[in-house]
């Protein structure tokens, strides 16, 4: 799959602070791709560069393989900020049909695909309805709506699912999966990191306006995997301990080791198999996005990131 | 470009349906009817009659001192400061002995003030008695003076002004009138819809809408949509005021009847006079209604329409950009008192400035402050009531126009730079200063 886009050497500077310094990252067609990131790590930043909102002070940025042009390409891209804002007075299908044609779409158009999502989403009922007379998670759907009606090639979801209850996650979620695999790529900023485990293929970390992170969900966990396994034993033997192995915790007859260098998992097995040992249960412990997170954020005084001369 | 006018609609539309548009747009004329009703029955009612009780010590005022419908004069024998009260009286005039060459104090005392037109007609009446004695000393008679009086009274100064193809008559009165009108509806106007202006913006701000449409349009769309779009309001609820005004009057009009109408078009074929030399008069409503229909054509209307439109237009896109200026770097009314006030400042100079310039239109302080587009929209509306190209020369009106299209474009032009930053940024205290900073810089 070639790459929707494609940053290079992107920065963005304020008075007081570098909130997006030199990052460069691509990302595949079609997949779904989870920008991660403490506050004020610089994501919205990045975010409003990618929009059109803000013009990087330097960099480029390549979209649908050719450089990037707001004017004409914003009509591509659909984007859910974090803070969401739809006019209060409005009715929510007028705010529907108005938002769809500022992204260009004919009035016809627009119309045809509001009906096909407010049903799918069963909002029918809420065309006339104002946005005031809406709950939080209500205006999150309809939010939602309004980013995708227009088919955009990338869409870009800010905290998609703060505020909705479980199911109504759920029902975003399986769009957000459908539209990946009609060819949208999807660019989610989460704190999350569950949902980004379950859903993203592909994650970035930032941290203070640069990248710490990049890769693939599973090479991630593999290159911050420590080497324990989660051990199950029928019975225990006399010593648990062995030359191929740390016991890390024992609770029961489950045990939690660490392989010692140039040892491979086998070795493990092996020497209880050796020892007639019944294994119920072997597998690796991989680390958490979220533990990956904290070890990787905590100790750069990211929490308090203090204001700074930008020269 | 299809963009902007989809945001010029929405704010129109939004607006335009709105309940309080509605009921603005239908009350105002009817609210301003109400207000000139109710000023003229309440000056009317004001009008207490004054009946005074004059001691003379020459005894020749008796028969100068004329009576009239609000100052009756009578001269008992009975009546001191003490007890005019009882007496019926509500005020006493204490004339002393009358000094040639001297000037002499006359006292009124009074149980309610006289008011500043009553005591000052007070006064012109003791001095056109004492005149009329004068005269009369040199031997003219009482009959003769009445008469005197009466033929004096037949002047009627009417004011003309020379223009390059003739004379064309013209009224002081009507002139200060629609420029004062004028000047208040663009100052009232302004501030209302500029102040529309600043909360709308600020509204999409707190809203957050402004980061979902700012990554479908351009921030300078977006504002200028919505400066362009509450215009539209304004121009449409002039439009519709006139359309009222033209209703409301052409109704009141059926009330007149059909003699006295009939008359006003005799008098308006043969210039304010009935034919046959005064032997068939005009009946006195007929009369005032033909006054002031001339007085009223004596305006030139349609420049005077066709320039308040100009410079309501200019005058509120200038100032509405400030205003988005304004709106974009806020997010709660009370934090946009002390940014707005460098804005309306000028506005409310310019108001004092207008009546200023209504009672000497030809003034420095009224041409320059007609030109300067800061306060040209309200300044020289006022002026181009008494005339062009009299009062306001050609070149005059051309400068004021063009430096007010030049204001705007320039105000626009800062506030869209300024809106750019603002309408993102927030959880910050923004001052002039910053604003300008972002403003004046490079990118």
């Amino acid at each position: 799959m070639p790459n929707i886009l494609e940053l290079q050497n992107l920065k963005k500077y304020y008075a007081t602070q570098k909130a997006v310094d030199d990052i460069s990252f691509s990302i595949e067609q079609g997949s779904i791709f989870g920008l991660l990131g403490p506050n004020g790590a610089g994501k919205t930043t990045l975010l409003r560069m990618i929009t059109g909102i803000f013009y990087p002070d330097s960099g480029s940025i390549r979209f649908d393989g050719k450089a990037f042009d707001p004017l004409n390409d914003i009509g591509k891209i659909g984007y859910m900020p974090e803070e969401r804002g739809l006019y209060k007075k409005m009715k929510i299908g007028e705010q529907a049909l108005y938002l769809a044609r500022l992204k260009g779409l004919s009035r016809a158009d627009a119309m045809e695909k509001i009906k096909y999502w407010f049903k799918k989403l069963e909002m029918e009922s809420w065309w006339g309805k104002k946005m005031e007379d809406l709950s939080k998670g209500m205006s999150q759907k309809l939010q939602f709506v309004t980013t995708v009606l227009h088919e955009p090639k990338l869409i870009i979801l800010d905290e998609p699912f703060s505020g909705l209850d479980p199911l109504n996650a759920n029902l975003i979620k399986d769009e957000i999966y459908g539209l990946a695999q009609r060819g949208s790529t999807i660019i989610f900023s989460t704190h999350r990191m569950e949902q980004v485990e379950e859903i993203c293929d592909h994650i970035v970390l930032v941290n203070m306006g640069k990248k710490i992170l990049d890769g693939s969900v599973h090479n991630v966990k593999q290159q911050f995997k420590e080497n324990t396994f989660s051990l199950k034993l029928h019975e225990l033997p006399a010593s648990v301990q062995g030359p191929s192995f740390d016991v890390m915790d024992q609770k029961a007859n489950a045990l939690v080791v660490k392989i010692k260098d140039g040892y491979k998992s086998n070795d493990i097995l092996k020497h209880f198999i050796q020892q007639d040992i019944t294994i119920e249960g072997f597998s690796e412990i991989l680390p958490s996005l979220n533990e990956i997170f904290i070890r990787q954020v905590q100790g750069t005084h990211a929490t308090s990131r203090a204001f700074q001369k930008v020269q | 470009m299809n963009k902007i006018l989809l945001i010029i609609q929405r704010e129109y539309v939004s607006r335009v349906r709105n309940r309080a548009f509605i009921l603005t747009t239908l009350l105002t004329p009817l609210f301003f009817a109400l207000l000139i009703g109710g000023a003229t029955f309440f000056s009317l009612q004001g009008r207490t009659k004054h009946k005074i009780a004059v001691i003379d010590a020459n005894g020749f005022f008796k028969g100068n001192l004329k009576s009239n419908s609000e100052l009756v004069f009578e001269f008992p024998n009975d009546v001191d400061t003490g007890n005019f009260i009882q007496k019926g009286y509500t005020d006493i005039l204490l004339i002393p002995k009358y000094e040639e060459n001297q000037k002499t104090q006359y006292i009124i005392r009074s149980q309610k003030s006289l008011g500043l037109s009553l005591s000052s007609s007070l006064e012109r009446k003791i001095n056109s008695a004492i005149e009329d004695k004068k005269l009369q000393d040199n031997g003219i008679s009482r009959a003769q003076l009445d008469s005197i009086h009466a033929q004096a009274q037949m002047g009627e100064l009417k004011t003309q002004q020379q223009g390059e193809h003739g004379v064309k008559e013209s009224s002081e009165g009507l002139a200060s009138a629609i420029g004062y009108g004028c000047g208040i509806l663009i100052y009232i106007t302004m501030l209302i819809y500029g102040m529309m202006v600043l909360r709308g913006v600020m509204e999409e701000k707190t809203n957050r809408i402004a980061e979902v449409v700012i990554s479908s349009v351009k921030p300078f769309q977006l504002m200028m949509g919505k400066i362009i779009g509450i215009g539209a309001v304004g121009i449409t609820q002039f439009l519709l005021w006139i359309i009222l005004i033209f209703t409301l009057t052409t109704a009141a009009q059926s009330f007149i009847s059909h003699d006295t109408l009939e008359q006003v078009k005799t008098l308006q074929q043969n210039g304010g006079m009935m034919p046959g030399g005064g032997a068939m008069q005009a009946s006195e409503s007929a009369q005032k209604l033909y006054d002031f229909q001339h007085t009223m054509s004596t305006a030139n209307w349609p420049l005077i329409i066709g320039c308040f439109i100009f410079y309501f237009i200019g005058g509120y896109l200038f100032y509405a950009a400030l205003f988005a200026a304004v709106g974009s770097v806020v997010e709660d009314v009370q934090g946009s008192q002390s940014l707005t006030l460098p804005v309306t400042m000028p506005i409310i100079l310019s108001f004092f400035i207008m009546t200023s310039a209504i009672q000497a239109p030809d003034s420095q302080l009224a041409v320059w402050s007609s030109i300067i587009p800061f306060s040209s929209p309200i300044v020289m509306l006022a002026r181009i009531a008494f005339g062009v190209p009299g009062t306001v020369p050609y070149w005059q009106l051309g400068a004021s126009m063009v430096s007010l299209v030049l204001g705007f474009m320039f105000t626009t032009w800062l506030a869209g730079k300024i809106y750019r930053t603002g309408i993102l940024l927030y959880g910050k205290k923004i001052s002039w200063k910053e604003m300008m900073k972002w403003a004046f810089r490079r990118n």
